[in-house]
């Protein structure tokens, strides 16, 4: 069976650590992804599912996101059966309704890229590659094209 | 502590209502003009150390800011303007020469805007350069005489080929990133025109377009080899730069790090010293054996080119340079961009480039020699009128220095010499210098150079022309507006309406 892995590929020597990538995911992921003003205005501050990571000398970037592991920790240690991993596409998910905010999958996450609950919800967040955009939110609006989507084709035996 | 009377030169609007507090501000500015209480996340600005690059509000994704002239000024007074005051508490503040970055910034009259091209109706048929060919290619260095008979004799000597009469200016690795010259050098490659490396020598990694480099000789003589002198293309001499003419160059210790003192072969952390003359120039002679030693070195196979700020006396200059072997005079004229210059210097020396180059054209044909050298103006060329203004006045090319970094995102803050330019180009902090990611800067000066070619196609088959060749020199293809006799006589152009 052929597969085709979609990923967000980050390039870290054109990251200059603007962080608009993880806003853009915060206003993608809000109730409000037109207006990016509303919502960040409106109520509680949305979750990013991503984060920018900066060297300790502060000279150095790095866009963080899930990059869809091909054994995935997060999916061996969950205790709710929530994640999954699709074997066409490569893409791991997190069903919002079956998890239940343990943050093992936070705590087990290699890249850091699972995002803990807010306070009083029970769901962790992820990159879920803005399924109804078609570009996701981070590439889009990355100022420096450091951020892209790859395709990543193969066989699954 | 005595009160600093230094003026803000900008001020800070936000708009709390459209600000999301995401920071964006705060992280890409180096002058540390936003801040943000690590506490609430609230965003608040002073504008004293802004230099107004716009970086912020360029990044902003909600346009919250708005970065404004200081509201206020002092009393108005024709004589002592704001700017006079505020060099004077510089100055009174540090005891030290003011300095500047980028070209000349006084309001002096930009003599391109006073002449006006022709177009040709009815009496002769202009050419659609979308329907016909346009031939743009130019060939720079020394021509044979008017009457050679085509032989082996009039190929001898060697030429660069361009597909657009417009290179990009020398600006060193050091004065600007690496990442400046990897844009410049792809997109000279890719339109088949030159790049400069300027006189901070040839970084590895730029290394495979050398063959579209014009390699550097200046008077610090960085990064001069024989590999260096190989790779590039041709060999310009700079004798001056016409943002400080008779001044020499300064790279501050700080900014030679590992690989711009790989770069220019010195030690890192040392500053980069450039004299005011070449030690071993103080005639017309001892630029001539200048040229033929970089000529032996490299078997006679590139052009020397010889680089001059336009000075008082620039024709016989140039009359002599041409007589001491070079293949190409390039003239920078007093608007000529600068990573750091003196800004008395800046502002106050040299000549405008429209005028030295009317006057180096006349005298190089008064004395026949024209054919012995190609000329390129540089200096303040904003355009393709300007460009197409100076090919008339008698160059055979242009450089673009400023108008390039502009294309790659500079705002013109003119702090270059500071080391904090936000938008990673005059600077060599690799937290900054990855703000220009080579792949969109090359693809941005790409642009540019395609959009000249464009326009200048046009003006050519406006005027009912088919190459630019046709153009070249011709200055009965200008007329001046709002000159006097004598400047008119000088540019060698006649006046509107005649």
């Amino acid at each position: 069976m052929k597969t085709v892995t979609r990923k967000v590929e980050a390039r870290p020597e054109h990251c200059m650590g603007c962080g608009l990538c993880r806003l853009a995911c915060q206003v993608a992921h809000s109730p409000y992804p037109q207006n990016m003003i509303k919502a960040m205005k409106t109520g509680k501050k949305p979750v990013a599912r991503m984060t920018v990571e900066v060297s300790s000398n502060g000279t150095e970037f790095r866009s963080v996101r899930c990059i869809n592991c091909e054994d995935p920790e997060c999916l061996k240690i969950c205790i709710s059966g929530a994640i999954s991993r699709n074997e066409e596409t490569g893409q791991v998910t997190t069903d919002e309704n079956r998890c239940v905010g343990c943050w093992s999958c936070v705590i087990a996450c290699p890249e850091g890229a699972v995002f803990g609950p807010l306070e009083g919800e029970a769901r962790a967040h992820k990159c879920d590659l803005c399924p109804q955009l078609e570009i996701p939110a981070c590439v889009a609006i990355c100022p420096n094209e450091a951020l892209m989507v790859v395709e990543i084709e193969g066989v699954k035996r | 502590m005595a009160v600093s009377l230094r003026q803000p030169r900008f001020h800070i609007k936000r708009d709390q209502l459209r600000c999301v507090e995401c920071g964006v501000c705060v992280n890409q500015c180096a002058n540390r003009v936003h801040f943000q209480d690590p506490y609430d996340g609230s965003i608040d600005s002073d504008g004293i150390n802004c230099v107004g690059c716009l970086r912020c509000v360029h990044l902003c994704p909600t346009r919250a800011l708005q970065v404004v002239p200081y509201p206020s000024r002092t009393r108005e007074h024709g004589l002592w303007d704001n700017s006079a005051l505020h060099e004077i508490q510089l100055q009174a503040d540090s005891g030290g020469i003011l300095l500047a970055g980028m070209g000349n910034s006084r309001r002096q009259t930009v003599y391109w805007d006073r002449m006006l091209l022709n177009a040709s109706q009815v009496t002769n048929p202009s050419i659609d350069p979308l329907r016909e060919p346009m031939e743009l290619k130019t060939f720079l260095g020394r021509k044979p005489p008017f009457n050679t008979k085509l032989n082996k004799e009039c190929n001898s000597h060697p030429q660069l080929e361009l597909e657009i009469p417009v290179m990009f200016a020398a600006m060193s690795f050091g004065s600007v990133s690496l990442n400046v010259h990897k844009s410049l050098a792809r997109a000279a490659a890719s339109e088949k025109t030159y790049w400069n490396t300027g006189e901070g020598g040839l970084h590895p990694e730029v290394c495979q377009f050398g063959e579209r480099a014009i390699v550097q000789v200046a008077s610090g003589r960085f990064g001069v080899s024989p590999e260096y002198l190989s790779h590039g293309a041709a060999i310009e001499i700079k004798i001056g730069q016409g943002a400080k003419p008779g001044i020499g160059g300064h790279l501050p210790g700080e900014k030679v790090t590992e690989e711009v003192a790989l770069t220019r072969r010195i030690p890192a952390g040392t500053d980069a010293i450039s004299p005011a003359p070449h030690h071993d120039i103080y005639s017309i002679e001892d630029l001539s054996q200048l040229i033929y030693s970089l000529k032996e070195a490299t078997a006679y196979s590139k052009p020397v080119a010889v680089k001059i700020a336009a000075v008082h006396n620039v024709a016989a200059i140039c009359s002599g340079i041409a007589r001491a072997g070079a293949d190409i005079i390039v003239i920078d004229g007093y608007r000529g961009g600068s990573g750091a210059t003196p800004l008395r210097v800046r502002n106050e020396v040299g000549i405008p480039i429209e005028f030295a180059l009317a006057a180096v054209d006349t005298r190089l044909r008064e004395e026949g020699i024209r054919h012995e050298v190609s000329v390129v103006a540089s200096g303040g060329i904003r355009n393709s009128a300007d460009m197409a203004k100076a090919i008339a006045l008698g160059a055979d090319a242009v450089y673009i220095g400023t108008s390039a970094l502009i294309a790659l995102g500079c705002h013109m803050c003119q702090t270059c010499y500071t080391g904090r330019c936000n938008w990673g180009i005059a600077t060599v902090n690799p937290s900054l210098t990855r703000r220009l990611n080579p792949e969109i800067g090359a693809r941005r000066a790409r642009n540019l150079l395609r959009a000249w070619k464009h326009e200048l196609s046009e003006f050519l088959g406006g005027m009912g022309m088919n190459a630019v060749e046709s153009l070249r020199g011709n200055r009965l293809m200008l007329r001046g507006l709002g000159l006097t006799d004598r400047e008119l006589e000088i540019l060698g152009i006649k006046a509107v309406g005649e």
